[in-house]
């Protein structure tokens, strides 16, 4: 194909607003729709040809059914954007739609599939779950004798994502871009943490946005800066079949079929097919950087191959026949937890990433590239991408070790199960509290977040659990009485959960500085007497959270900052950004100073009062306080009136060499009170039965305090602006278009009903109105329960309506489990019985129901 | 039930090549910094134990201040003491007897004024080899005595490469030696040095600069030239002779070293003195020192039992040394129809013939060339592709392709008496237990140097 958008062979200009890296089919994306909103000075750079990279060799399916709503919502967008690209610019693509089918050869599979099944439905995108016998009629060549069922998405489309990047460049170009091919960018040259332009082989170009779109080269190029910017991707070589056209050519609308058990992937291409699939044991390439290996230049590896071309001939015998044409070797980009990485760099403004699209770029390419064009020019996308933002991950993870062997797991799972509670293999312990050890010894399991390892549960000693493999279930999960024991110790005893993985900052100033800056950043009064713990996020200019907080005043000037684990990142880089450039505030990350233990229940008062001999009744120490003591022989540990579950005790914030000691004065005086170690699931059973919403699962940077209940939270008079408040006063008086709402399953049977998990859709009447965004088995209830969000959609137009407390409280509810519907509750308030302990004197954390 | 313990013993082919590949490593030899591409392309290694802990030692390092890059085998007995010190000391004294004066002059002025020294050796080593001490102190002072003596002889451009590797073998040898008899004051430093003295090394090195080929050889371990004539055959070029009973040079030499008397005795049971089969080695002063000697510096309070000591003094026991290190150097002039060398310990050569080897690593190359083919000797159809795919599955064919010296090593322990390979016999001999292993196999080091033609051609044309 010719391309419109003929390269230059000019000099390059010495300014422009935007210099883009990249002319695959990210970086002309970002490129078209950044000129499509109006941005017009910007420079294209590409260090070989466009659309050459993974861009040119990719298999060129695109498919809309993934496992996440964020990416069904951006290959959607990607695909009615191909679909009409061709009129636009002219330029063909080869777009064909073709239809793609998922197939299940276990009831396993089938149920995932039917869950993506569902949250594609609610989004407007057909698809249906099919019988074997319908998948041999609209495929003839397939063997279905060993399937149980399918997915059918009609409108999944092939593409040549070459032509599909020329044309994005060709209508980019006519928009005012200039694009220069054979450039390299050889480094980002930064001032004050702010982009100033970029030294390429040609010269320099000033500019203030720079956008790596490099594609597999994006973690060298992050790596170039003299501040380096970390963007965690690494390559594997992936393999595709071509061959020649079937006797009877296949016709071009011959659907794509996804066989994940057998790990392959199958399309018709110019008559014959395409085949290529995500073996298990892939093999990780470029680890030590770009080499003299150019990508056309890869080679066939037939003996790896073999078990996916033996998976293709088993699912299409007919194919034995059938001439070779090529085995391709065309690398792909992965990332640490197979979610691609788009947004602005937490260390260098101006510096935008697109880029490890774990062999969904084109897929993703349209729809990403729009995100984080809105992003670049309106400051945030209009959808939430949390999930995609470079800002969760942290320089931690750009370890070339680290990611050659996580990529290696990934890969993999591109095509493996995705049961609920699903933790990474690989990678792990990198960071751990100093009780790592101790807790391990007594059966602790892990899970990883940000790096740190955290307990799940702990395993008694009398007790098996399943092997890893068959412990993957959608059921009830073998743990279920282990966790169980753990809830009803929390309730009646005291358990003590290792919580060192929270994010922790210290604030303080010299003057009085310190709490003028807070104020205006965080939505509630921080004006307390000291030693008071306050219940605050940050809000952005929409009143949306950005971040969700305790913070505790330890003295006038400096304040302690209790983040969620993931927020490290994020949470600096706003803090950062948002405080005066000539402050004397002093900012800390005392993440790693601190071991964070959780004594949760009635007891925890009796064994901490006994180890400090300290009064720690309410009268003493009433609820959200905060208090300096010493606990056995250790002083200064930071002791905190909360539990982030809404049951009573105590958080302890122990300097890390203190930690052992203290575990060991807790563990042995709270034997008396019926101590024990508990989990991160015994937590989230408790906060979420007690509507306890967490940043990052439940609430996110789209969703305001009123929206959550959390009204009580924000001072929107507290004498004083801060971020936000304009937006939160306008929704006050509007009223809200959602509102985050606790659904209690009712006709579910937790012994044999598929367990719900997150995404689950929500029906009002019959209408779909939202998903849900965590759940948990109450075992006080004896009953799931789901946050989710309500919406308003209007009947006739679709459009978001005002969601007032008597419309949630005047529905029938249904929450839509794999395409099984149970009915629901729904509660804007937590269920009060779940209150039984005596109310403290001035309980603010208990009647701040909706807290965290 | 045994039965069914040892199907549950039986290992599957993926965990024997686990096991066969933990010891694996590759380097590409990446000239970016020399300005004439480097004659050496790559090397592959790897090492199978069969003692528990591995006796054998291995060793890559290219020499900072001169040209070259050396490779190393140090098959140990009577322990890994020896074969370690001299896997870690070797190749500094080498690399200092090639310095100019002049670089040698810019050591001695950093140690006298406390200054960083200059870089001696680039390590390029296995992450699971043992760590390579940096020389310790005591052995740095040894080493810098040695340079002294050289800055003494005043010669400009160092000695030749011959007489280097000569003088490093003896003078380590016999700093080894002295170490012992000298007082030392810390308890483990000198217990180490005991174990050193009293246990031995063989050794065989290569140094490569260019087309200079040098190796030098003390002991049985051994190194071969793989070399393709125009005609397109194979050939071998042994580069060392084993120095052990079947050696006549070997026999000749050293009934002349000894009195006429001891003619019958020397060699017995093709060993010498009855006990050791080289008859050159690093260490082992037992072979070496004379009895009174032995029995002074044992006599200073060692707990010989707890150093696992051999102490032993063979009978016909008269005239001392029996047991060198000066080793035989072999110089040759690298041509473009060298292809490969390989270094082995006695481990590999007793199972499989320097034609063997040659054949394997031929056999190898091919294959992964293999990769390489085109299009036109590719079976046509899917079907066909399927079960040539799955026929060298089977074979496990494909499964050593990343590495030479695995698959050397797979042939030696694997391959029956008609030199065919056997998966069960494989199997069995890796699931040995620890304390049978050594019975079966000895410790197996092997590596593999693939000379680059083009660049050793371009020598030749004036390049």
């Amino acid at each position: 194909s010719t391309s419109a958008a003929e390269a230059r062979s000019m000099a390059l200009p010495t300014q422009a607003q935007v210099v883009i890296c990249g002319g695959g089919i990210t970086g002309t994306s970002v490129a078209y729709h950044l000129s499509k909103m109006g941005w017009k000075d910007i420079v294209l750079l590409e260090q070989g040809r466009l659309a050459a990279g993974s861009t040119r060799f990719c298999a060129g399916i695109l498919s809309t059914a993934r496992h996440l709503t964020i990416e069904q919502k951006m290959a959607d967008y990607s695909n009615k954007l191909y679909y009409q690209l061709e009129q636009e610019t002219g330029i063909q693509t080869g777009y064909t739609r073709t239809g793609s089918i998922f197939l299940a050869q276990t009831q396993d599979r089938l149920i995932s599939l039917k869950r993506i099944n569902a949250g594609l439905n609610v989004i407007g995108i057909p698809s249906e779950i099919i019988s074997p016998k319908k998948v041999a009629e609209l495929h003839h060549l397939l063997n279905v004798h060993d399937l149980v069922g399918a997915m059918h998405v009609p409108e999944d489309a092939v593409v040549s994502s070459a032509d599909v990047a020329l044309a994005l460049a060709s209508a980019a170009s006519q928009n005012g871009v200039q694009i220069y091919d054979r450039t390299s960018v050889l480094h980002v040259m930064v001032k004050k943490g702010q982009v100033t332009g970029v030294e390429t082989d040609k010269g320099q170009i000033e500019c203030q946005y720079f956008v790596n779109c490099a594609g597999q080269w994006a973690y060298e190029l992050g790596l170039s800066n003299e501040e380096p910017v970390s963007i965690p991707l690494h390559a594997c070589e992936h393999f595709y079949l071509l061959t020649r056209p079937l006797e009877t050519p296949l016709q071009s609308s011959t659907p794509t079929i996804v066989d994940a058990d057998g790990r392959i992937y199958i399309r018709n291409w110019q008559g014959g097919i395409l085949s290529g699939g995500f073996e298990k044991n892939p093999k990780p390439i470029f680890t030590e950087g770009k080499n003299q290996l150019e990508i056309q230049n890869l080679q066939e590896d037939w003996d790896h191959f073999e078990p996916l071309l033996s998976s293709l001939l088993r699912r299409m015998p007919e194919l034995e026949t059938l001439e070779i044409m090529k085995l391709v070797n065309c690398p792909e980009t992965f990332t640490p937890d197979m979610r691609c990485i788009m947004g602005e760099s937490p260390a260098v403004q101006g510096y935008f990433v697109l880029a490890g699209m774990n062999s969904a770029g084109l897929s993703f390419g349209g729809g990403a590239g729009k995100y984080l064009a809105e992003w670049m020019v309106h400051g945030y996308p209009s959808e939430n991408v949390w999930e995609l933002d470079l800002k969760r991950f942290g320089a931690l993870q750009s370890s070339r070790t680290f990611l050659r062997h996580r990529v290696m797991e990934v890969m993999p799972l591109m095509y493996d199960l995705k049961v609920p509670r699903w933790d990474f293999q690989t990678g792990r312990q990198l960071r751990t509290s100093p009780l790592y050890d101790r807790l391990d010894a007594q059966g602790a399991r892990w899970m990883e977040k940000h790096g740190f390892e955290r307990p799940k549960y702990f395993v008694p000693p009398d007790k098996d659990l399943l092997a890893l493999e068959q412990s993957k279930t959608f059921y009830k999960p073998d743990w279920f009485d282990i966790v169980e024991s753990e809830v009803k110790c929390c309730k009646e005893a005291v358990c003590v959960i290792d919580m060192s993985s929270f994010t922790k900052f210290e604030i303080t100033s010299t003057g009085d500085q310190a709490l003028e800056v807070l104020q205006y950043l965080f939505s509630n009064d921080l004006d307390v007497p000291v030693g008071h713990i306050v219940h605050t996020g940050m809000l952005n200019e929409g009143g949306g959270y950005e971040n969700d907080c305790s913070i505790a005043r330890l003295n006038k000037r400096s304040f302690f900052m209790i983040s969620p684990t993931d927020q490290q990142v994020h949470c600096w880089a706003w803090l950062k950004k948002h405080m005066p450039k000539d402050s004397n505030l002093l900012l800390e990350d005392v993440t790693w100073k601190y071991t964070a233990l959780n004594l949760i229940g009635p007891r925890a008062v009796d064994v901490l009062s006994e180890l400090s001999y300290a009064p720690m009744t309410p009268d003493h120490f009433p609820s959200l306080f905060c208090k300096e003591m010493s606990v056995g022989y250790a002083n200064g540990i930071r002791v905190m009136s909360m539990t982030h579950t809404g049951e009573p005790g105590f958080m302890l914030y122990i300097p890390i060499e203190y930690a052992l000691h203290v575990y060991n004065e807790v563990m042995s005086v709270g034997q008396k009170y019926g101590i024990r170690n508990a989990g991160y699931y015994a937590l989230r059973s408790l906060r979420i039965e007690k509507f306890f919403a967490f940043w990052g699962q439940d609430i996110n940077n789209l969703t305001t305090p009123l929206e959550c209940g959390r009204e009580s939270r924000v001072k929107l008079e507290k004498g004083m602006d801060f971020i936000g408040r304009d937006a939160l006063l306008q929704q006050k008086q509007n009223g809200v278009y959602k509102r985050l709402t606790m659904f209690i399953l009712d006709d579910h049977d937790s012994d044999l009903d598929l367990w719900p998990w997150w995404g689950e859709p929500i029906y009002r009447n019959g209408q779909y109105v939202g998903k849900t965004t965590s759940s948990a088995y109450s075992y006080s209830l004896e009953r799931h329960v789901c946050l989710g969000f309500v919406h308003n959609f209007s009947e006739d137009t679709g459009e978001e309506q005002v969601v007032t407390a008597d419309f949630i409280n005047r529905g029938e509810y249904e929450i839509d489990i794999a395409g099984y519907r149970f009915q629901a509750k729904a509660k804007l308030y937590p269920v009060a019985s779940l209150f039984t302990q005596k109310r403290r004197k001035d309980d603010m954390e208990l009647s701040d129901l909706h807290g965290k | 039930s045994t039965e069914e313990d040892d199907f549950h013993l039986q290992l599957s082919p993926e965990q024997i090549n686990e096991v066969l590949r933990a010891g694996e490593t590759t380097h590409k030899i990446l000239d970016l910094e020399s300005r004439v591409p480097n004659s050496v392309l790559r090397f592959e290694s790897n090492q199978l134990a069969a003692n528990s802990p591995v006796e054998d030692r291995r060793g890559v390092a290219s020499c900072l201040q001169t040209n070259g890059l050396m490779f190393g085998i140090f098959d140990g007995h009577g322990g890994h003491a020896c074969a370690q010190a001299v896997s870690e000391r070797l190749f500094y004294y080498v690399a200092v007897s090639l310095m100019s004066h002049q670089t040698l002059e810019h050591m001695e002025g950093a140690m006298e004024s406390m200054k960083p020294l200059l870089p001696i050796l680039h390590w390029l080593k296995h992450p699971g080899d043992s760590i390579y001490k940096d020389v310790t102190s005591v052995h740095l002072d040894h080493l810098r005595v040695y340079w002294q003596e050289l800055l003494d002889l005043h010669m400009e451009m160092g000695l030749s490469i011959e007489e280097a590797l000569m003088y490093s073998f003896q003078r380590l040898d016999s700093d080894i030696s002295l170490e012992i008899q000298a007082p030392l004051e810390d308890e483990v430093t000198r217990n180490l040095s005991l174990q050193v003295a009293f246990s031995g090394a063989t050794a065989c090195m290569a140094h490569v600069d260019g087309i200079h080929l040098h190796v030098a050889n003390a002991g049985d371990c051994r190194a071969i030239l793989g070399v393709q004539e125009d005609n397109g055959m194979w050939s071998c070029l042994p580069l060392t002779r084993d120095h052990n009973a079947w050696n006549q040079a070997e026999l000749s030499r050293l009934k002349r070293e000894h009195p006429e008397s001891e003619d019958r005795t020397i060699i017995m049971e093709d060993r010498l003195l009855g006990v050791l089969i080289p008859c050159r080695a690093f260490g082992d002063v037992q072979l070496k020192w004379s009895k009174e000697l032995q029995r002074s510096i044992l006599e200073r309070g060692f707990n010989t039992e707890a150093l696992n000591i051999y102490q032993f003094t063979p009978p016909h026991y008269y005239t001392p040394p029996y047991l060198t290190a000066e080793p035989e150097v072999t110089y040759h002039r690298l041509r473009p129809q060298d292809k490969f060398l390989v270094l082995a310990s006695d481990g590999l050569w007793d199972m499989l013939s320097n034609e063997d080897v040659v054949r394997l690593v031929v056999g190898h190359l091919a294959e992964a060339d293999w990769h390489k083919t085109d299009l036109a000797q590719r079976p046509a159809n899917l079907g066909l592709m399927q079960s040539l795919l799955l026929q060298r599955k089977a074979s496990g064919l494909h499964e050593a392709d990343q590495n030479a010296a695995t698959r050397l090593i797979r042939h030696a322990i694997g391959n029956n008496e008609y030199g065919e390979m056997e998966a069960e016999r494989l199997a069995a001999m890796l699931t040995l237990p620890e304390d049978l292993a050594r019975m079966y196999r000895d410790d197996i080091t092997v590596t593999v140097v693939y000379f680059n033609s083009e660049s050793i051609g371009a020598y030749y044309k004036g390049g």
